[in-house]
């Protein structure tokens, strides 16, 4: 196994980018991914790394060159956050259409206006429903396991992966990380071969119009492949774990066991989650608490699984889905509730907006509100946390 | 004289190659310019050749899946983005080939096709970009000079006074009111290796200048004349006479410029009016005969501009 070392998260995602044999690079600087590419860069001017560094001239191209580039046979990174991501927009459904397995790291950072760019999700949850592979990472060392399996998954599914980390809160900081051998990356991640692409031995037409009369099913096949990436992704996972002893699930459980009242969350405030759980346990009292690593495909059953015998869910947000019923996930878990017989009750909190601190005592004031709502009906379904009066 | 162009004798009218890239069974307008620049072109690069089409008529008409004109690999990703998206995979051909994963000993052209609205307008920037990076492609402008696709809509291409949807002949305003962006100079502002006119009328000039833009190492432009009898109200069996007679009242010269230095290929010492070209597009008709002098002059002084940069660097054809 590596070593571990103290490293910047961003630095160690770089690092972990070029172990993974990338060929082309094509990427835009925006806080705060920045350090993610400009590590690429120095990587490849230093002769470390192999691959064509396109310094484009905006998100958007950058998004099209990765496609470009993937469409041809090349295995592919970029990064970027907010405006960013809001920017390379029509291209992310393109890529997901066109099967190409890009891998994308998000630092996520509030969108505009008003200009900020501190952390939360609201970037990533506009592409929800763009059909690429969507997880969250809680600290250094599973960002850099995550991109080992976001190739991987790509790879296999022929789908694109946006892999997100908070920005500022986990790009930024220091942690020790472990970065595998080169020969483990090479076994877990083999040569991309790709059985369609722009080959002028075997020519193809990628991105023909699509009539009335096939765009439904174009559509179906798509999703089809989306929800069956679940499979692929899993089992990519328990590979991992073979390998590494290192093991991830697409919803991880924190004392859920007896837990009567549970928070969800994603992303890195888990870690303060957990101390509240931990903290409110020890005055006896029955929490859990829910983390989805996974974001798209849903994984609708392991996460009916995971919520037990909840009495009380609450959902922490971290993003407004303005006049809509709840913030993207606390929909998420309703739409999910509803497909079971289980029915908690589900209060909804948006919280941690543009890199708000959430600490520990709000975690325990999220809980104890969620335990109300076991008594008492809620009197809204979401609410933005914490706003001053 | 670049290195890479030393070799190539040119195509000759008896010494055409039989390839075609661009099958029949499309579904172009009749006397479509556009199809007419886009087979020329893929004859003169040939089967080692992988495409990047901007939205717009070329990939409505010629993918309606399952079936294609494509002979060879195509891909059309969005409207704006072409360039751009043709400077991914010749990165990736780059990196490919530098690992050995595909093969070093061919030459893959990568060759953009993108309308007037697609270049000048909404993919400036990514051309720009492209350019500047100077990737090792050829970027072809079907020019038709408006938004022909969505219906007949003005770009910045779009010519003085010419009546289109949204630049309407109408009583107060009588069609366009802004002449042609100069997209040639600032195509040209990017120090790249080759950029030319081209006009299907001159069949063997264009295939030469995109044989050409091929050779060359590093980006190569070629703005091409593509009349479109649909949108500018003339008959389909015209569209070779209006392309001809653009170049014969020097509205637009035929030209390249290698490494900076501009060569006119064509000098039109008697130019023919420019009424005989205008008079054979209805989105012209409604034109006063103050704004045809306005033309006149324009014209003549736009082409004037052309000869004295030519004359610069001396002609060599």
């Amino acid at each position: 196994m590596g070593k571990v070392i103290a490293k910047e998260v961003s630095i160690a995602i770089a690092e972990a980018v070029a172990q993974c044999k990338v060929d082309v690079i094509s990427a835009y600087p925006i806080t705060p991914q920045t350090h993610i590419v400009e590590h690429l860069a120095e990587l490849v001017n230093n002769g470390e790394l192999d691959a064509e560094y396109m310094p484009v001239e905006s998100e958007h191209a950058a998004m099209s060159a990765c496609i470009g580039a993937s469409a041809t046979g090349a295995r592919t990174f970029t990064s970027t956050a907010a405006q960013g991501l809001l920017l390379m927009y029509e291209n992310l459904f393109i890529a997901s259409a066109f099967r190409l397995p890009i891998v994308m790291v998000i630092a996520n950072r509030s969108i505009s206006a008003p200009i900020s760019i501190w952390n939360d999700h609201s970037d990533v949850m506009t592409m929800r429903d763009s059909g690429w592979i969507q997880t969250f990472a809680e600290n250094g060392q599973e960002a850099v396991d995550l991109i080992y399996h976001a190739y991987r998954v790509a790879e296999k599914a022929l789908l694109p992966v946006a892999l997100n980390i908070d920005g500022f809160t986990l790009s930024h900081v220091i942690e020790p990380i472990e970065l595998l051998d080169q020969e483990l990356v090479d076994k877990y991640i083999p040569p991309l071969r790709m059985k369609y692409k722009l080959d002028p031995k075997k020519p193809i037409t990628m991105g023909a119009i699509g009539i009335p009369e096939i765009y439904t099913e174009a559509k179906k096949a798509q999703d089809e492949a989306l929800k069956a990436s679940y499979r692929i992704i899993v089992n990519a996972w328990k590979e991992f774990e073979k390998l590494t002893g290192r093991k991830y699930q697409p919803i991880e459980s924190y004392k859920m066991e007896d837990a009567e009242v549970a928070l969800i969350i994603m992303g890195s405030l888990a870690g303060t989650a957990m101390d509240a759980v931990d903290l409110l346990r020890e005055k006896g009292k029955k929490v859990g608490l829910i983390k989805i690593r996974l974001w798209r495909p849903f994984p609708l059953r392991d996460f009916l699984k995971a919520i037990g015998k909840v009495r009380a869910i609450g959902v922490v947000d971290r993003a407004v889905s303005h006049g809509s019923t709840g913030g993207p996930v606390g929909i998420e878990v309703r739409s999910a509730l509803y497909q079971s017989n289980k029915r908690p009750k589900v209060v909804n909190f948006i919280a941690g907006l543009s890199g708000r601190d959430v600490t520990v005592e709000d975690f325990v004031e999220l809980f104890e509100r969620t335990y109300d709502a076991i008594s008492k009906k809620p009197r809204f379904s979401y609410e933005i946390y914490g706003v001053k009066e | 004289m670049r290195p890479e162009l030393k070799k190539f004798k040119g195509f000759t009218l008896k010494k055409l190659p039989e390839y075609e890239g661009f099958a029949p069974g499309h579904r172009a307008c009749q006397g479509c310019g556009t199809v007419l620049v886009l087979k020329l072109a893929l004859k003169a690069l040939g089967p080692n050749t992988i495409a990047v089409s901007a939205t717009g008529c070329m990939e409505i008409i010629s993918t309606p899946f399952p079936y294609t004109s494509w002979e060879i690999p195509w891909i059309h990703v969005a409207f704006e983005n072409a360039a751009s998206v043709a400077s991914g995979i010749e990165a990736a051909i780059k990196a490919l080939k530098r690992k050995g994963k595909i093969s070093k000993r061919k030459k893959i052209n990568v060759v953009v096709f993108a309308g007037d609205g697609a270049t000048f307008d909404i993919g400036l920037q990514f051309l720009s970009g492209a350019l500047e990076r100077g990737h090792d492609f050829i970027y072809i402008c079907l020019d038709n000079e408006a938004y022909m696709n969505t219906g007949v809509q003005r770009s910045s291409a779009t010519p003085f006074g010419a009546h289109t949807t949204t630049s309407p002949a109408g009583k107060v305003v009588k069609g366009q009111i802004t002449w042609k962006k100069n997209l040639m100079g600032i195509v040209v502002a990017h120090n790249i290796p080759y950029a030319a006119t081209a006009s299907p009328a001159y069949p063997v000039d264009l295939m030469n200048k995109v044989k050409k833009a091929s050779l060359v190492n590093g980006p190569a432009f070629i703005h091409a004349f593509s009349p479109c009898p649909t949108g500018w109200g003339c008959k389909g069996e015209d569209s070779i006479m209006t392309s001809k007679l653009v170049v014969e009242t020097r509205i637009f010269p035929l030209y390249e410029v290698i490494d900076g230095k501009y060569i006119l290929n064509r000098r039109i010492d008697k130019p023919k009016p420019v009424e005989e070209y205008l008079k054979l597009q209805r989105r012209f008709r409604h034109l006063t005969p103050e704004q045809i002098k306005y033309i006149k002059k324009r014209v003549d002084e736009e082409y004037e501009k052309i000869v004295k940069l030519s004359e610069c660097f001396g002609t060599e054809s």
